[in-house]
């Protein structure tokens, strides 16, 4: 048995609505998934699907593996799916990842932008057996089977839609983990499953999760010895930390990308030449100086546009931005100069002030700019109020410069990084970004059967992304970690999530 | 005594409205408590859209605040983001704060009316500089730096007592932030007792009751404490509101779930029926404290009467 700390969760805890850490914790623990990440790799490996088959990329039959039960001694069928997915699409369930099967078909019926919703249930959803089930999707995507490791995709039993109260307060899933009690704000025990019909059984007794107000009390819990786990090690300790836990501490990227979008409706900065004056930008910041000393090394210089969780095989590219990407004061002169100089001789990086500490590095981005360009006045820092302002200023594209974008991946998939973030029209194109080249690639990629081929096209996409510089990479945000010599075998999935199960108490 | 009573009651009404109104209007400046709810990137508009009718929040703001007080007369404070009753969340938070109170005014009360009568006696003695300076030390020290520094002692160097409180937060574990919680004001209350002390011992009715040769404590405890404690009731009366609301920072040091926490939590999460649900309940308590501290005046000090 350990102890570990933990946040209380934003929302209720199912599974199409949990979109932070802290819930996504629980998940992890009492649920498993048609497909699970690997925690080193990141590569989405079978757990419930005993085959997922496709002709044609877009029309898919998944095969449930037999033997599996919820804890409560319900089989999971592929009804529990079907269920699962029909009521987490559903708008009337005010389900914050519903977006997740906008790719299924019939999704706008359930799931309408405005007005009523006109079905109840996904038409691209079909039981055809006990244990099978078929997907029609609305469009081509052969990486859809490795989207399907996300909590998102969680099975459902009776029970969670029988009694949906009593659920709520004490959540039967289908992991390794059984919730023993639950105390709302307080703490949550979960203890091994006995009877798990997995292949990867707890290796510990079981954990139970402690509600932390502050990481800075969790963390000299820990060093007291009254705690097992921390995942959030507060900044200002992180000084210390290699004194306090010696090599009992874990720093690794998570699937977070920051990036500085550009105004593509804005002809400043959309005409020829333009590409020039951005990679130029690129090139006139010091990534490893701010990383080091802003975040003091919580964050990883960014070589490309995704994420190292990706791992080489699922598309992550170490250096593929290339010289574009490195700090070189001189060619970001001669750059911007080439590109016809910077809109108005100055650029304006708009931010939300009111979370993340986004205005020391973006001081900090403006200053390295303005030494690189010999000119005090060459970049500004333009803070929003609220996050909420922010948002609506982006919508109503009303940013007449660079503007914070940052990008949490849904799975561990190069996709995730790349069509929703830069597809033309795409839902989180910020920028209004419109590459005919890039979507042909993307649309390409989709169709192809073949994982390694999709995802060398997916990565050709990206270098369409670089030469245009559609945005500016700055980092990858990571993930942390610190334990007590009682446990060995700690390590964070991609989503940043330790994974308990492997988890040894000694 | 009784219409007295019910005056101030009445009086309450204004006060309580006016209070929750700025409370309301307050939050509500914030900004859209919706844009929070899905993370770094924008909530669906359908989704959206249906939480803001749930909530009520697509309502103008002055429909929003009567809903919420009619509500609140029926006794339902209205549900978290997180689908749990504001009930509910102050059914586990009240009484933890009220046991983390009660040992932080146990100390005031024992502690600083002890020393303030001891120094009191003892003016310019060794004794009465040593704990002036001792308070005057407290009182500049910001209650987190007392707190995380007796934590860092007690807890990991030491190993005395656990740095965290346990969810079920019994009183044993809730000494060490009571004092913190309380070590502004008992300086406080250390000196308020002090000067009153000091200046009542020189009066006419303590020099009567030490001519008429009455034993000295009951000199001191009876004549002399009894009248220089007024100035001290308030302040204490005042303290249970201010101590009650301000645990903030000692419940976030020693990661206690009570009402500072939820506040907190409430306000990060620009959750408006925690804030207000919480707030409310806090502004009653400071009304009747206030109340209870006034009544009191009359059992200190006969001459005292309220019709």
């Amino acid at each position: 048995m350990l102890s570990a700390s933990w946040g209380d969760p934003q929302n209720p805890l199912e599974p199409a609505n949990t979109n932070e850490v802290q819930g996504g914790k629980v998940l992890d623990m009492i649920f498993r998934g048609l497909k699970r990440y690997d925690p080193v790799t990141g590569e989405a490996q079978d757990m419930l699907a005993e085959k997922i088959e496709t002709s044609d990329s877009q029309n898919f039959t998944i095969t449930v593996k037999d033997g599996w039960t919820f804890s409560n001694g319900e089989k999971v069928t592929a009804r529990s799916f079907v269920d699962a997915w029909n009521y987490g699409a559903s708008l009337r369930n005010n389900q914050r990842n519903a977006y997740f099967f906008g790719y299924i078909q019939g999704y706008d019926e359930v799931h309408p932008e405005e007005g009523e919703q006109s079905a109840d249930t996904l038409s691209g959803l079909k039981v055809t057996g006990e244990r099978t089930f078929t997907v029609a999707l609305t469009q081509k995507f052969s990486t859809f089977p490795d989207t399907l490791g996300y909590n998102a995709f969680a099975p459902l039993p009776r029970a969670f839609f029988d009694d949906h109260d009593a659920w709520v307060k004490k959540p039967v899933g289908n992991g390794p983990y059984l919730v023993d009690s639950y105390t709302r704000g307080s703490q949550m025990s979960l203890r091994t499953w006995a009877d798990y019909p997995g292949p990867d059984k707890a290796r510990n007794g079981g954990v139970d999760l402690k509600v932390y107000t502050d990481n800075n009390t969790a963390y000299t819990d820990l060093l007291a010895g009254n705690l097992d786990l921390v995942d959030d090690v507060p900044a200002p300790q992180l000084k210390n930390v290699r004194d306090d836990l010696g090599g009992r501490y874990l720093n690794t990227p998570a699937g977070i990308i920051q990036t500085l979008a550009f105004p593509f409706y804005d002809e400043d900065w959309n005409k020829p030449g333009s590409e020039k004056v951005r990679t130029g930008l690129s090139m006139a910041i010091d990534r490893k100086q701010i990383t080091d000393t802003i975040f003091q090394k919580t964050r990883t210089p960014a070589t490309d546009w995704t994420s190292p969780v990706l791992g080489e095989d699922g598309g992550f590219q170490d250096g593929l931005c290339g010289k574009a990407c490195e700090y070189d004061p001189e060619g970001a002169k001669k750059l911007i100069e080439e590109g016809g100089g910077l809109p108005g001789g100055k650029v304006t990086i708009t931010f939300n002030a009111d979370t993340g500490s986004h205005r020391e590095w973006v001081n900090a981005v403006c200053h390295s700019i303005n030494n690189a360009l010999d000119d005090e006045r060459a970049c500004t820092a333009n803070p929003v109020g609220t996050f909420a302002d922010f948002r609506n200023e982006i919508t109503g594209r009303k940013m007449t410069g660079p503007f914070r974008a940052g990008w949490q991946m849904d799975y561990p998939l190069i996709q995730n990084f790349l069509q929703p973030l830069y597809y033309t029209d795409a839902s989180s194109n910020d920028g209004k970004w419109s590459n005919q080249q890039f979507d042909d690639l993307v649309d390409r990629a989709n169709r192809e059967t073949d994982t390694a081929t999709a995802v060398g096209l997916f990565q050709q996409a990206e270098e369409v992304v670089r030469d245009n510089m559609a945005a500016i990479p700055l980092w990858y945000q990571n993930g942390s970690a610190g334990w007590s010599e009682r446990l060995s075998d700690v390590k964070l999935n991609p989503f940043s999530v330790p994974v308990y199960d492997q988890i040894k108490v000694s | 005594m009784g219409r007295y009573v019910v005056r101030r009651l009445l009086q309450m009404i204004p006060v309580f409205v006016g209070a929750t109104l700025l409370i309301f209007l307050m939050v509500h400046v914030m900004g859209d408590p919706i844009a929070g709810l899905c993370g770094e990137r924008q909530c669906d508009q359908a989704t959206a859209a249906r939480l803001k009718r749930e909530f009520g929040l697509d309502q103008p703001v002055w429909r929003q605040y009567l809903t919420y007080m009619g509500n609140v007369f029926t006794g339902d404070f209205g549900t978290a983001f997180n689908g749990q009753e504001v009930t509910e969340l102050m059914s586990t938070a009240f009484p933890v704060t009220v046991r983390l109170t009660l040992i932080a005014i146990v100390f005031e009360i024992v502690v600083g009316v002890t020393l303030g009568v001891l120094t009191g006696l003892r003016r310019g003695r060794p004794v009465d500089t040593g704990v002036l300076l001792v308070t005057l030390v407290v009182i500049s020290v910001p209650t987190f730096v007392t707190g995380l520094l007796l934590q860092l002692l007690l807890g990991v160097k030491w190993d005395w007592i656990r740095p965290s409180v346990s969810s079920e937060a019994p009183f044993g574990e809730l000494v060490l932030p009571g004092l913190v919680l309380a070590s502004v004001s008992l300086a406080y209350v250390t000196r308020l007792t002090r000067t009153s002390i000091a200046e009542n011992r020189r009066s006419d009715y303590v020099r009567t009751a030490v001519a008429k040769g009455l034993p000295r404590h009951r000199v001191v405890v009876r004549h002399l404490l009894r009248n220089s404690l007024i100035p001290v009731v308030t302040f204490i009366g005042a303290d249970i509101g201010f101590l009650m609301g301000g645990a903030i920072v000692t419940e976030r040091i020693f990661n206690i779930h009570g009402v500072g926490y939820q506040l907190y939590q409430g306000i990060l999460r620009q959750n408006t029926q925690t804030v207000v649900g919480f707030v409310t309940v806090l502004v009653l308590v400071f009304l009747l404290a206030n109340l209870l501290v006034d009544l009191l005046y009359a059992v200190l000090d006969p001459r005292i009467r309220y019709v």
